[in-house]
Formats: C-alpha cells, structure tokens, sequence
C-alpha cells in the first residue's frame, strides 16, 4: 500500500497551513511583546484582568459571528442585540434575575430567528437583512424605556459583571471559558457545525448530500442572536447602568474584526473559533495600549487597521 | 496556436492542442462539455496563461497576459454571458473603456454616437445608439459587442457559443454578420453545439475531446455522421467489454420512473433500474441524461410522471429523501457541486453520514476515522493524510472521495454523472472497476456518460435519449460504441431533415 503518498509541494501548504491557523496567535504574541517594551506597567496581572473584562462582549458576539461567517454571511445586528439583551434584562429585573435574563435571551432569539428565516427562506442577502434587524432591533431597545437610560440597584445581579472568584479572577473569565467550550465543541464535533461548515464551503454541494440548508442557516443566526444578547446581560451587569443608545455601539465590527483576523474566511467554510478568541483580545489589547499611554482615541483605530491588515495578510492563500 | 497544454492543480485540461485559423475564415471550435475548448479560447484571449506551446498571430509570436493586451492585438472575444453593461446605452457599450476624448479631457460623445452609427449600420443593424442596451434583445446586445470588436479593428473575433440564447432570426442575422465580417478579411473562431450552424456558416471545424485534439476539418467535406463521431470519439483501449450478460430474468426492479415530464428538458421518458444493474444513460449534451438522474435523486422535481422505488410510489421533495431511501449522487461538475474544496478529505467523505455516526448530534470521532480510512484504503485515495484539504488532491483522487460520500451510507442505488470526467486513466480504470464491485454486490448503478466505450465497457444495459425521451435501449452485446454513435446521428440527421421538409 502506498497511500501515503505526498501529492504536491507538501512543505509549500505546510507554511500556509501554519500562518493560517496561528496567524491571529502569532500578531497577538507581537503585540504583546511591543506591549511589554514600550507600555508603563503593562507587565501586571491587572492588565490581563482587565483585558478579560473588557474583551468578554467581543469574544461572545464573536464567538456567534464566527459560526455565521463560516456559512458564508455575517451578522452586524449584534450591536443592537447586545442593546436589546441589556434593555429588557434592566428593565424586567424586578420580577426576578432568571426570568429577565430569559426573556431577554428569548427576545434576542426571536430576532435570530427572524434574520434566519428571511436569509434562508426569501433569500435576502444577510448583510441587508442583519442591517433592518440592526435598526428595528435598536429601536425596539429604546422604546423598552422611553430612550433613557436605566439604573440598577440588585446587588446580586451585578455579581454576574462585577464577581471576582477567589478575589481575583473576573466573572467574565468564567463566562467567556464556558461560552468558547462550547461554541468550539459546536463547531468541531457535532454535526449542525460539521454542515454550516460545509455549507460555507460549498452549499450546492451540501444541499446535494441531504443537508437542510434552511434549518441550518435559521439556527446559525439564532444561535449568533443568543450569544450577543447574553453578552448584552453580561455588560449591564457590570456597568449597573443600561443605556439603549449607547450600548453594544459598533461593536458588530469589532465581532467582525475579531473573526477576519482570527482567519474565518469571508465567504464561508472553516469555522476558526479559537482564532477569533485571539482576534477580540488583539482588538482589545490595543484599545488598552492607546488608553495607557494616553494615545488620542483616533490614532487607537488606525493602529487597530493597520494589525487587521497585518493578520489578514499573514493568512492570505496563495493561489 | 501550436501544441498548447494546460493543467490545473494537477489535472490536464489541454495536452498539446493547436489548429490553425486563416484570414477570413470561420472557424468552428467543437467537443462535448470539458473537451478543453473554452481553456482553449481563454489561453488565446489572455485570460489564462498556456503552460506549453505557442501562438502565433499574424506571423509573430504572442503571449497575452490579460484580456486587454489580446485586445491590444487584434483579438476581440464575444463570451457566452455578455460583458456590456446593460444600463448604458448602445454607443457608450460600443466605447466602454476607450471613450475618444475631446480636446484630451472630455468624453467626445457626438464622435462616438456617429462611430457607433456607422459601424452599427455597415453591419445591417439600424437601432437608435443613443438608447439604454437593456432595451434591445439578446441578439441585438450581441451585435453591439460585435460592434464593439470592430471598432477596435478586431483582425479575430472569438465567439464563445454566441447562438446559445438566439431564436432562428436572430441567428440568421448573426450569421449575416459574420458574413460581413468575413469580406472585411477578420477571421472568426466560432464555438456552438449546434451541429448544424457549422454547416451553415463554417469553413473548417476542429473537434476536441478531453483536451485533446480528435482534428481539423474541412467542413465540405464533412457530414453529421462523421462529425458526430469525431465529438463522441472512438477510444482506442486495450479496456475490452468483459462482462458477463445480466439476467434479467429474476431481477428485481428497484427504481422506476414512468413518464417524466420536467422543464423543457424531459419529455416523458421512463426507465427502470434492477438490483445490481450498471445502467447507462447515453445522450448528447443536453438530452436530459443529468436531468433525469436529478429528478430520480430528489434534487429536481418532475412536473409530471411518477417514482417508483420498489414499486412503492414515491414523492421526494428534497435529496434528504431520496438519501434516506439508499440512493447516492456523484455529480459531474466536482468543482461546483461536488468537492467543499476547503475542507479536509475526512470532512468531505462523511458529509452525507454524518447522522449515522453521531449521537444526539454529537460527531463520533471514532467512528468517523474508522470509517474514512477504511474507503480511503478500500478506495486507495491517494492523500497524505484524512485531514488534507481536498482541493489539493487531484481530480482523480477527488472523485474517489466523492464516491466514498456515497459508498459509506451502505446505498443500494448510486447515480454516477459522467464519473471519469478529467481524470487520468489510472484512476479511470480503478473507478470502472469499482462500478461493476459494486454491481457485484448487488448495488446499481446508473451511470451518465458521454463516452461511448465507457458505457459500452460498463453496462448492462443502455438507454439512449434525445431531447428528453427514450431513443432506443441496448442490451449486453449489443453495446457498441459505434451502434450508440450512430443511433445519435441518425436521430440528429432525420431532425434537421424534418426541417427542412
């Protein structure tokens, strides 16, 4: 038998194979080590935990953009998502902490589900309708109390944003482990992430192996809905305030972002979940950069341009 | 252009083609679907680069890098899918990207309105220039991008199926153009299916077969017959028919379809497969072969007729059914609706059994390795490793992966659409020789083809369709390639001589 045999250039895809899948790791290893030479204080365990926290909607938005990117669309309503999951838990936390956050997951759900349904069903281009979810969905966030802004005062709520265990160690670290398990396991083991994969990939060739593009494509979105209105409870626990027009702002294109340089192509295919981990913490890491050595915020945007361009072109395929 | 070859990752499309066009000569450039003719057109237009051979063009040697330098030339290609923009009008499409300018700042829009008129109304085509391209026909949208060669004093105008979406007028008056064209000295290379525009139109006419040169011809002295069986081909192999005669007298029949009428390409054709049975679907591009292979897999439904799988009636509204039912479909184009080229060739065999070895929707790893490398070795894929992405296989070895998809769910019925399409003859004899294990083991098949001494080689039996309904059936000895070939001629001959009565 020789069914080993290599077929061309192995050492060639070998290369590409590695800035592929370490690409996002390699750039968040460089900037940390620039971090370390030119940052005041960097080198403290406070500046990781605030990384954690900071970085915890990015990751979770992410996390659910990374599965709809793999599909072959993308989701920008999350930023009005993460609004609408704040809102409704702020305003229901009154009649108790598990029944508001599960109605504010219920409601970001029903969004999800409508985005799905008209992306897979009618065959809307996601992009166009993920932007009608983003405006109603934002709408519907600031009718939740007449656009102004909500003020907590549960204690035990704002345990969930502002716990430290053992002192130390940030809910969201907690959070953000649990959540990235379990999208990684989605994405790799069973077999709905097998066939968004496949259906990112090649999706004549998926519905031709029986697989229901449709259901598949409606739960993608559901799931991507669910994730950003958690990350929406997540936020307004720890800021005990819940503003509509503010929350969740433009964070769709740091979710974006995270997933591009964490090297989920664009049009579909390989889900790369811990790529985009590494992608959201790049993000966040230079925002905290620009902060702590009193950087203007504008320079913070094209500093954060120029390392996407950097990863996206480390993981470009040769053709 | 003088033995030209091409390959892509691995896979030859072109093996030292070449043919000569002379001044004022139409030039009709024939084969089946994936002969090589449009990678040959595309290598003379700039748009792919040749890997071998030679172009000479008006006795110098050229190699355009992109489409514009072939422009630059003297070359100008009218494709399949027009490349005008439609919401502009006539002159603008006629000037796209070489506006004349006035003075060197400004559009000089009356100069390009009188140009196009001019040139517009040499060819016979009297159409205001100054309206939207949308508001005209096809035909008249072609002739503007002929047009449009001229103006750049095209000394070759390269056509890439220009009749395809043409009703007869239109096509005379295309033809008229050509014509023209022909008095002014500008040679045209002239791609079509339709057998009888060659003769109508062409001098000469090159026939290609798997990206290889069958010949060049003298139109006059060709006819239907012969020009039929030079696309088809007469493959010379020491591969001989070496099957013993099916019984057909205890066969159970598994799949039936009784009367299917669907689109514009079935027209109430019914067939029926027995367990075990290597069928063939024989047929020019299209006949309706892959229609009717779609329509028994679900994915196409039938606007009238019926399903039969065991003689129970079925109604499939989706593949997921006709899946479920043991049925497998290997399609012909592996690029487009075959291969996730991304993925690895693990992904990629377990596609469609992914519910089989999962468990409350979680993937067995266990079983999924078990079960790709065992079709791996069983179906001696040539790959690295399971987890190679399989755009990097060849085409050969693609096509086992594929038919790995289908083999792994235990089928009792596999569709095969032009199964050893672009693959090299090695893998081609694995892959014949895999069809008839499986009919030894009780599996059918059904297998589309355009080549005459596959099916002749393969099947038990052959039935050969024409626009969607039966022609005729053969049955063991009787598959011949030269009997297929010439059932397919005599049915193309006694149409057009029905036309012309």
């Amino acid at each position: 038998m020789n069914r080993s045999v290599p077929i061309q250039k192995p050492l060639k895809t070998n290369t590409e194979n590695y800035f592929q899948k370490f690409g996002a790791l390699i750039v968040l290893a460089i900037v940390l080590v620039l971090n370390f030479i030119v940052t005041p204080n960097f080198a403290s365990i406070n500046t990781v935990w605030n990384l954690v926290i900071q970085a915890c909607p990015i990751i979770l938005t992410g996390m659910g953009m990374t599965l709809v990117i793999a599909t072959g669309g993308i989701d920008i309503s999350v930023g009005s998502l993460i609004a609408v999951g704040a809102m409704v838990t702020a305003k229901l936390l009154p009649y108790g902490i598990f029944p508001a956050i599960v109605c504010a997951l219920a409601i970001s759900a029903g969004f999800g589900l409508l985005n799905g349904f008209m992306i897979a069903k009618f065959k809307i281009q996601p992009m166009i309708m993920t932007l009608i979810t983003m405006m109603v969905a934002r709408g519907f966030a600031q009718v939740i109390n007449d656009a102004k802004t909500l003020r907590l005062d549960d204690p035990e709520f704002a345990q969930l944003g502002t716990a430290k265990i053992g002192g130390v160690v940030p809910s969201q670290l907690l959070i953000i482990a649990i959540v990235v398990v379990v999208v990684y396991f989605i994405a790799d083991k069973t077999v709905f992430g097998h066939r968004i994969q496949a259906i990112g990939d090649n999706s004549r060739a998926a519905s031709l192996s029986g697989i229901n593009i449709v259901r598949n494509i409606i739960l993608v979105y559901v799931v991507s809905s669910v994730l950003a209105g958690f990350a929406g409870v997540v936020e307004v626990a720890r800021l005990g305030t819940a503003d509509a027009n503010g929350i969740g702002k433009l964070m769709e294109l740091d979710a974006i972002a995270a997933v591009a340089i964490g090297g989920t192509r664009m049009t579909g295919g390989r889900a790369r979940v811990l790529g985009t981990v590494f992608g959201a913490l790049v993000m966040q890491l230079i925002t905290i950069t620009v902060n702590m050595n009193n950087i203007p915020f504008e320079a913070a945007q094209v500093i954060k341009s120029i390392v996407i361009i950097l990863a996206v072109f480390l993981q470009r395929e040769s053709k | 252009m003088q033995g030209i070859s091409k390959r892509f990752l691995g896979v030859v499309a072109l093996d030292n083609v070449g043919f000569q066009v002379g001044k004022g000569e139409v030039h009709a450039l024939m084969g089946e679907n994936g002969a090589g003719k449009s990678t040959l057109i595309k290598i003379l237009t700039g748009i792919y680069q040749k890997d071998e051979g030679e172009i000479i063009f008006d006795g110098r040697e050229i190699s355009p890098k992109d489409a514009l330098e072939a422009q630059h030339e003297g070359i100008s290609t009218i494709y399949q899918e027009l490349n005008l923009v439609l919401f502009q009008t006539v002159y603008e499409n006629v000037f796209l990207g070489r506006e004349p300018m006035k003075k060197g700042r400004v559009i000089d829009r009356k100069e390009m309105i009188r140009r196009s008129r001019e040139v517009l109304d040499d060819m016979g085509i009297h159409i205001d220039v100054t309206m939207p391209l949308k508001s005209y026909s096809t035909a008249v949208q072609q002739m503007v991008a002929i047009a449009r060669a001229l103006t750049i004093n095209a000394k070759l105008v390269v056509m890439d199926e220009p009749t395809s979406s043409l009703d007869t007028q239109e096509v005379e008056v295309l033809f008229g153009v050509i014509r023209k064209l022909v008095e002014k000295e500008v040679s045209v290379i002239f791609i079509t299916h339709r057998l009888d525009e060659v003769f109508e139109i062409a001098d000469r006419a090159t026939v290609l077969k798997d990206g290889r040169l069958v010949g060049e011809f003298d139109v006059r002295e060709l006819d239907q017959l012969k020009l039929v069986s030079h696309m088809i081909g007469r493959e010379f192999s020491a591969l001989e028919r070496n099957k013993k005669d099916f019984d057909y007298n205890d066969a159970q029949t598994q799949v039936e379809v009784k009367d299917i009428y669907q689109g514009v390409r079935l027209n109430g054709i019914g067939i029926d497969i027995k367990k075990g049975e290597v069928l063939g679907l024989a047929g020019l591009l299209g006949s309706g072969r892959t229609e009717l292979g779609r329509v028994i897999f679900g994915d196409l439904l039938p606007d009238e007729g019926e399903v039969f799988y065991y003689g129970k009636k079925q109604h499939f509204k989706q593949t997921e059914d006709a899946i479920k039912l043991g049925i497998g479909f290997c399609t012909e184009d592996r690029k487009v609706e075959g291969i996730l080229p991304n993925l690895s060739v693990k992904e990629n065999i377990t596609l469609a059994m992914l519910p089989q070895i999962s468990k409350f929707g979680v993937v067995s790893q266990k079983k999924q390795n078990e079960v790709v490398n065992k079709f791996i070795e069983r179906l001696k894929v040539k790959t690295p490793s399971p987890n190679q992405i399989i755009k990097n296989l060849s085409g050969g070895n693609q096509q086992k992966a594929l038919l790995a998809r289908w083999l792994c769910m235990n089928p009792k019925l596999v569709i095969m659409d032009e199964p050893t399409r672009g693959i090299d003859v090695g893998a081609k004899a694995e892959i014949e020789a895999l069809i008839q294990e499986l009919a030894a083991q009780g599996i059918s098949v059904l297998m589309i083809s355009s080549e005459m001494a596959e099916l002749e080689r393969n099947c038990d039996r052959v039935v050969v369709m024409r626009e969607g309904k039966k022609l005729a059936e053969l049955k063991g000895a009787e598959i011949q390639q030269d009997t297929i070939t010439e059932i397919i001629a005599k049915a193309h001959h006694d149409l057009s001589e029905e036309v012309a009565l």
